[in-house]
């Protein structure tokens, strides 16, 4: 998921007593499924809450396309090509429609890209890790956005009208994308050369546990995840939706011949799931807190393309207000 | 190699070229919205690249497809033209080129519609209504950075005494277009040249740009005699997996 441990404002999960009418009002609204919009009430916690998941999923989106806009020059066919440059476009659209949500909730999309510059805002863990080889762009559909999917699918139910709205068209491009990438493993893992298979097992090896961490640490006794959930922003524990991934990937990988690397994964007749290893979460906090293997670099990489292009931005701005003084002049 | 083959591969190289050079804009874009419309202008690109490629190899017979001919052909191969494989710059160069191109291409495309070979004038058809669209947000965008602040101006001003020199090779034409021409397929690249003219000097003069006073042009792209120097670094880039792993398929 790409809104990883994102904090709730609150201490826990307000108790119906200590609301204000006007929050036992929001409260009951929420819980009989109703959908939030921009003008109605809302708390200050569940709107502060909501802007900083929602400026983290965009922010991931844009992050996003660097490790996969590495390989666009790349990519081995006219076909690939093509479709690689489809998919990060998608990526960048995600963007935006999540920067018009998060407006909705009165920060500017120039305020979050500042706070993500200046690390206030974070992206999902998953950017800060190296594209190395063909088969990454496989891995990366068939994992990263198969992992995103988990997440988003239950997303395009939550409480606020405007994020689930954005979820749902986002949605529909996820699964395709993840479909693309698990056509590249196909045609590499299955149909490949020796070379092409050694490169689908090397990407699966890298990237498997990065996707686990893409739900964050097990979260069930946390108190910021019960708000959210509360609220419905947040609509399953993280254990649960990194479950349901490991138990829909694994038979994938079989099918692909490739061995998911974890020595203690074996399926579990009682309990009807898969048990896995956790992924090294010393690891992730290194990622998530900048040390990271890209994350000075992905970092630095939108920094530089927002400063480089400064000079375009404020060039359309005074070329508007030059056509607009033109206008007056005339009239 | 006959003449309707290097037509078509000057046609699909211009669109290689400059689709693969509008493509190393993914993801650091002046705005999100510029990243979407270059990776939108890449994509037509490469698609009208497909078709060209592939009508190219068809004609050619010799068992190659429009991917071999893309990711197997080295430098001295390559039809397109100069501008459209010198680097991307700055992004003023980049839109700059694009117009330059884009208003070549629209009269070109809208001339080869016309064209006694079926093909062509399906493709051109096709790849019309893009371009249309490329001309219009080139234009745009060249009036507004050269008539935005002092340095989006002064920055404009380059990028067009850069390309300016590079824009001729698009009309220069050869032993093979009088050839192409008499089979019915295209007329000459030179008659689309006034047209050119017009949209340029109209475009300029709204975005306050000086057309520069010369009549320097290079050449040696389209017909493959000399490229740059970039188009070797941009091959090796994109046709490392073709040329690294030789007969896999991906
Ligand atoms: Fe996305
Ligand atoms: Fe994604
Ligand atoms: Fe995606």
């Amino acid at each position: 998921m790409y809104a990883q441990m994102v904090k709730s404002t609150g201490k826990g999960v307000a108790s119906r007593e200590d609301m204000t009418p006007e929050d036992r009002q929001f409260q009951d609204r929420i819980d009989a499924g109703e959908k939030i919009e921009p003008k109605d009430y809302m708390p200050d916690g569940y709107r502060k809450n909501l802007i900083r998941q929602i400026g983290q999923h965009a922010h991931s989106e844009i992050v996003g396309q660097l490790p996969e806009g590495n390989w666009i020059t790349r990519a081995p066919t006219l076909e690939r090509k093509a479709n690689l440059l489809a998919k990060v476009q998608d990526e960048a659209g995600h963007g935006l429609y999540l920067y018009c949500a998060a407006e909705t909730l009165g920060v500017s999309r120039d305020e979050m890209f500042e706070m993500l510059h200046d690390g206030r805002m974070k992206y999902s863990s998953i950017f800060n890790y190296p594209t190395l080889t063909w088969a990454d762009m496989g891995a990366v559909g068939w994992l990263v956005d198969g992992a995103a999917i988990m997440n988003q699918v239950p997303l395009q139910r939550t409480s606020y009208g405007p994020y689930a709205r954005a979820m749902v068209r986002i949605c529909k491009e996820e699964s395709f994308h993840q479909r693309q990438g698990y056509h590249i493993m196909i045609k590499m893992a299955r149909e490949g050369s020796a070379d092409q298979k050694r490169m689908a097992q090397d990407a699966l090896n890298r990237f498997w546990y990065p996707s686990l961490m893409m739900f964050g640490p097990s979260d069930k006794d946390s108190v910021h995840s019960a708000q959210s959930m509360a609220w419905k922003i947040k609509m399953n524990t993280n254990d649960e939706l990194r479950q349901k991934f490991v138990d829909e990937t694994v038979p994938q990988a079989e099918y692909l011949g490739l061995t998911v690397p974890d020595e203690h994964l074996s399926w579990n007749a009682e309990t009807g799931h898969y048990d896995f290893s956790e992924p090294d979460w010393s690891e992730f906090s290194d990622v998530i807190s900048g040390n990271g293997p890209c994350n000075v670099d992905r970092l630095n990489a939108r920094k530089t393309a927002w400063d480089d292009g400064a000079w375009v931005r404020d060039a359309m701005m005074a070329h508007a207000d030059k056509k607009a003084q033109r206008r007056m002049a005339a009239e | 190699m006959t003449p309707l083959f290097e037509f078509l591969l000057r046609q699909g190289d211009n669109a290689l070229v400059l689709g693969h050079r509008t493509s190393e804009w993914c993801g650091v874009a002046p705005a999100l919205e510029e990243d979407i419309a270059l990776a939108n202008t890449a994509l037509d690109l490469i698609g009208q690249t497909q078709l060209w490629l592939g009508y190219a190899a068809e004609v050619e017979g010799a068992g190659r497809s429009a991917n071999d001919l893309a990711y197997l052909r080295d430098v001295y191969d390559f039809r397109n033209v100069l501008m459209l494989e010198v680097p991307n710059a700055d992004f003023g160069r980049t839109l700059m080129r694009q117009f330059l191109f884009d208003a070549f291409q629209v009269p070109w495309l809208t001339a080869l519609q016309g064209s006694d070979d079926q093909q062509v004038a399906d493709i051109a058809a096709k790849s019309l209504k893009e371009a249309q669209y490329h001309l219009d947000r080139s234009s745009e965008t060249v009036i507004m950075l050269g008539d935005g602040t002092d340095e989006s101006h002064a920055r404009m001003k380059a990028a067009l005494d850069y390309l300016f020199p590079y824009a001729g090779e698009m009309f220069a034409d050869d032993a093979i277009d009088t050839a192409i021409r008499e089979s019915g397929v295209a007329p000459l690249p030179s008659t689309v040249r006034t047209q050119w003219n017009e949209t340029l000097r109209r475009v300029m003069n709204e975005a306050y740009l000086t057309i520069p006073d010369t009549t320097f042009n290079h050449s040696g792209g389209r017909t493959g005699f000399r490229h740059t120097e970039y188009l070797g670094h941009m091959l090796a880039t994109m046709q490392t997996l073709q040329r690294s792993y030789p007969g896999a398929t991906w």
